[in-house]
């Protein structure tokens, strides 16, 4: 079935809309911004948003659907359906490099590309976000969300929250 | 308790599932435990966050065994109407917080082994638990990190510490066997590609474990007795008081919604 002038001109809308959602515990991203909004299928009219999770017990995951609902509906959309996907799966990599920056703009240090999750023992190199020093320390691998570790600098002793690479 | 329990038809598959699932809720319960009472923020902080992660695999889990299993079930009906005789996590995953030395050796002998079993399941031709390890595996990883970190720190810490975390070790390492047992209604998952062979991960388990244990100067035990039990619903006494808890309000007041 080939798509319709028109049902290309609603995925666009409904896309546009869904594209505004904010991530309820990062304001400054929107779920395009973190690549939590993964498809927009239109048939017949009926349009259907494929979002997904960041971490399997992602809290969040909730209200951001019910947020594009919210957000669909009001771009006029009757019924609009959230599913989630879980493959592929997630990862950082799919973060925009405008997130990123609005990420260090709001104080949070974006992942780290090609960072070493895989090791035993902690290796990352993470520049602070507030002062660019990369003189910098865990003080936990899990902070005060399920993406987010908690880092110090030692140059300006500021804590802050890091991004961690999925 | 006025709810009465739910049956559950145990295909194997759904079998296979389910065990999954009790394993991540089971210790997901376990970690819960600490919030509040964990020696730090920070590890407070952590505790929380790796029950969520659990607690999520265990929710794609249960979805996934109610909908294969196609009765009136669903993920709630299997977390909170299940006895304990039908519970099938493995017994190491409920076991007592007890210190925080001996969390943490429980939280590193299944995160060292639940890292390669997700690991290795993302080649499931399951498409449904291959796509649920490839999240899973992402956050084992960072929880075998963070109990391998603290298996360093208290091993080689100080003498209590020492004291503490071999003790947990030798006080835990023969339930560590159950996690590579396979019976005759996973072969057959194993054959058909749809489950992975545990046994095919014990020598790299082992490396990572002894390893990490080496660096923590404490000692592996040499006896290999191991206690099974968990995958056929026999249980230590400490499952029957973590599911009193963790399914009263359910059984109390069946239905009850947020
Ligand atoms: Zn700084």
């Amino acid at each position: 079935m080939s798509l319709t002038a028109h049902d290309s001109d609603l995925r666009q809308r409904a896309w546009n809309a869904a594209a505004q959602v904010v991530d309820p515990e990062i304001p400054v991203l929107t779920i395009a911004d973190l690549g939590v909004l993964r498809d927009v299928t239109v048939h017949d009219g009926e349009v259907e948003i494929a979002i997904t999770p960041t971490y399997s017990g992602c809290p969040a995951m909730n209200m951001i659907a019910v947020e594009i609902e919210v957000a669909l509906a009001r771009a006029g959309f009757r019924k609009p359906k959230v599913r989630t996907v879980l493959s592929p799966a997630w990862t950082t990599d799919w973060m925009s490099d405008d997130g990123r920056r609005k990420l260090r703009d709001y104080g949070i240090a974006p992942p780290q590309a090609g960072s070493g999750r895989r090791a035993l023992f902690g290796v990352e190199q993470v520049a602070c976000p507030q002062c660019g020093s990369t003189d910098t320390e865990t003080l936990s691998e899990f902070g005060s969300t399920s993406c987010k570790a908690l880092w110090r600098c030692r140059s300006c002793r500021e804590p802050f929250d890091y991004f961690k690479c999925h | 308790m006025t709810a009465a329990s739910i049956t559950v038809s145990e295909t194997p598959l759904v079998l296979y599932v389910l065990r999954r699932a009790d394993d991540a809720l089971v210790l997901g319960h376990r970690l819960s435990e600490w919030c509040g009472h964990a020696p730090m923020m920070e590890e407070d902080m952590a505790m929380a966050n790796m029950g969520l992660d659990l607690l999520g695999q265990a929710r794609e889990l249960y979805g996934y065994a109610a909908k294969v299993e196609g009765k009136d079930n669903d993920e709630d009906k299997l977390a909170y109407l299940r006895d304990v005789r039908q519970y099938r996590n493995l017994l190491l995953l409920e076991q007592p917080n007890g210190d925080f030395a001996r969390t943490m050796t429980r939280q590193f002998f299944y995160a060292a082994f639940s890292d390669l079993y997700w690991r290795a399941m993302m080649a499931s031709r399951d498409t449904t638990l291959a796509a649920i390890a490839a999240k899973s595996e992402k956050e084992s990883a960072y929880h075998l990190r963070h109990s391998s970190e603290w298996m360093v720190r208290l091993g080689d810490g100080t003498e209590e510490s020492h004291r503490r975390a071999q003790l947990a070790v030798d006080d835990l390492w023969a339930f560590t066997g159950e996690m590579f047992a396979v019976d005759d209604s996973e072969r057959g998952l194993i054959d058909a590609g749809i489950a992975i062979d545990p046994e095919s991960l014990r020598t790299q388990w082992l490396a990572t474990v002894a390893r990490v244990i080496d660096e923590a100067t404490l000692k592996l035990p040499a006896n290999d007795w191991m206690q099974k039990g968990g995958r056929i619903g026999q249980h230590t006494e400490h499952l029957g008081h973590l599911l009193s808890e963790l399914q009263s309000m359910q059984r109390t007041f069946p239905g009850a919604t947020w």
